[in-house]
């Protein structure tokens, strides 16, 4: 096996091990914002009624930043794997696509929680 | 039961077609007997494998109806709606002609994964003590009936998806290899395995367990490849 | 150009559970970047974000948001299973947990549903 080949088969293995670590974040962030989706969207949703929940409430900033930063980490991996098996893109392409599309999320996304956070 | 089957046959390689053929019905008749009666009295030329027809071998394996079995084993009665049959050669493998696949790249990519044992003690030295019932012998023990038949490579999505991915047959005989306790080249092994070619690309489809004529579950054995490899890696130590 | 298998060969519970986690995790990927532009309307204030609130009182768009609910869900307890096959000791290919996720997605889209009717 040569080096090359050797470095490439690791970074997968450990692309591979991230997306599971993330799940299990995720597993649990989803479940709390299922819950909390469920009971805030009874009698409709106005901004007064949401920005009263979030503006100025750190427990929630940090609890959502950790929600996105898992989301930035665990979505590339599967776009990857998606991107490679079913196009014709290569593995270099369709791995700067999924990066490129995890940054945005990352940006996107605390941008969100910034906007509903801050006072 | 009627009469007949109408039985379609693959002819040709890759490029080819199938070619429909009229076959008396049987009561417990398999799918090999339809193959063998097509060969020896409508069309001597059909090209196919088989060795041991009793289930022993695993040379009979092909497609039939859409999903790879041992035709000596498939009783037509459980597979035959209409009367109709629809044989072909394993997916995901080049035909050589007709119902024989070229095996090379199957075998090929075993030995990529490192399936083939390699010990430190000669026949002078004592016998290696292995307890039956370690948790390690009962992993590989689960996977050791494998006789390459070929069935789960080609029921297996990825297989197609990913040209370079070894395969349930290759990663599960490594897997038995890796809790083989005797065996001097672990390392080289779980290199072998790690990564996209390897066992991180199953995605669990499933097929491979669901096919296997053995029973054999590749999904577990390559689970256990995930977690020993993922674990290497991260460690530093692959 | 080998020979390929065609649905016959995927007609089975463990291929539909991978499907379905592959094409909802696919779904939710697409979904995240609306989301998060949704909410960064609140850099415009409270105004902002009800302008765009008002935007989705529509049946329709209720109907996606449900929709995307019943996939996160799906996506979840499938992902919970896949975590169980590849970490926990033997168990198979946890079919088990197959029918938990279909219950579990049906519990949380009624839930959900209910919710948006109040």
């Amino acid at each position: 096996m040569t080096e090359s080949t050797l470095s490439l088969a690791i970074a997968q293995a450990r692309r591979w091990y991230w997306q599971r670590i993330s799940a299990m974040v995720l597993a649990i962030c989803a479940l709390i914002h299922l819950a909390g989706m469920i009971w805030a969207v009874r009698g409709g949703l106005s901004a007064a009624e949401i920005l009263g929940r979030t503006q100025g409430n750190w427990g929630f900033a940090s609890f959502y930043a950790l929600f996105v930063l898992a989301c930035a980490i665990h979505v590339p991996i599967g776009l990857h794997n998606v991107l490679t098996e079913w196009t014709a893109l290569s593995e270099q392409t369709s791995l700067r696509l999924s990066r490129l599309f995890g940054l945005f999320l990352l940006f996107f996304g605390l941008r969100a929680v910034f906007a509903v956070v801050a006072p | 039961m009627s009469k007949n089957l109408q039985v379609k046959v693959w002819r040709g390689k890759e490029a080819g077609d199938f070619v429909s053929y009229e076959v008396p019905r049987h009561e417990s008749q398999t799918v090999l007997d339809v193959v063998t009666h097509i060969q020896r009295h409508l069309e001597p030329s059909l090209a196919y494998r088989f060795a041991c027809r009793v289930g022993m071998c695993g040379s009979c394996a092909m497609t039939v109806n859409g999903q790879a079995r041992w035709t000596c084993r498939t009783h037509v009665a459980k597979v035959a709606s209409n009367d109709q049959l629809e044989i072909a050669p394993l997916s995901h493998l080049p035909v050589i002609k007709d119902l024989v696949t070229d095996m090379r790249e199957f075998f090929d990519k075993w030995h990529r994964a490192q399936g083939y044992f390699q010990g430190s003690r000669s026949r002078h030295d004592e016998f290696a003590a292995v307890k039956p019932d370690s948790a390690e012998r009962r992993a590989a023990n689960a996977g050791i009936e494998c006789i390459g038949c070929g069935v789960c490579y080609a029921s297996c999505d990825v297989v197609s998806w990913r040209p370079d991915y070894l395969g349930p047959a290759a990663l599960n005989r490594s897997w038995t290899l890796i809790n083989d306790v005797r065996d001097t080249q672990q390392q080289d092994r779980m290199r072998a395995v790690a990564g996209d070619a390897g066992c991180h690309s199953c995605h669990t489809t499933g097929s491979c367990t669901e096919r296997c004529p053995k029973h054999i579950s590749p999904t577990a054995a390559i689970a256990g490849l995930k977690r020993v490899t993922a674990r290497a890696a991260v460690r530093g130590k692959l | 150009m080998k020979r390929r298998n065609d649905q016959r060969a995927r007609a089975h519970a463990v291929y539909w559970a991978f499907l379905t986690h592959r094409l909802s995790g696919l779904a939710l990927a697409l979904f995240l970047p609306f989301h998060f532009w949704a909410l960064g309307q609140a850099l415009h204030g409270a105004a902002g974000l009800d302008r765009f609130l008002q935007l989705t009182d529509h049946p329709l768009f209720k109907t996606a948001e449900w929709g995307l609910a019943i996939l996160l869900s799906l996506h979840l307890a499938g992902g919970v299973r896949l975590l169980l096959i590849e970490f926990g000791d033997s168990g198979g290919l946890r079919k088990d947990w197959i029918a938990i996720a279909a219950g579990f997605a049906t519990v949380a889209g009624l839930a959900f549903g209910l919710s948006l009717l109040q």
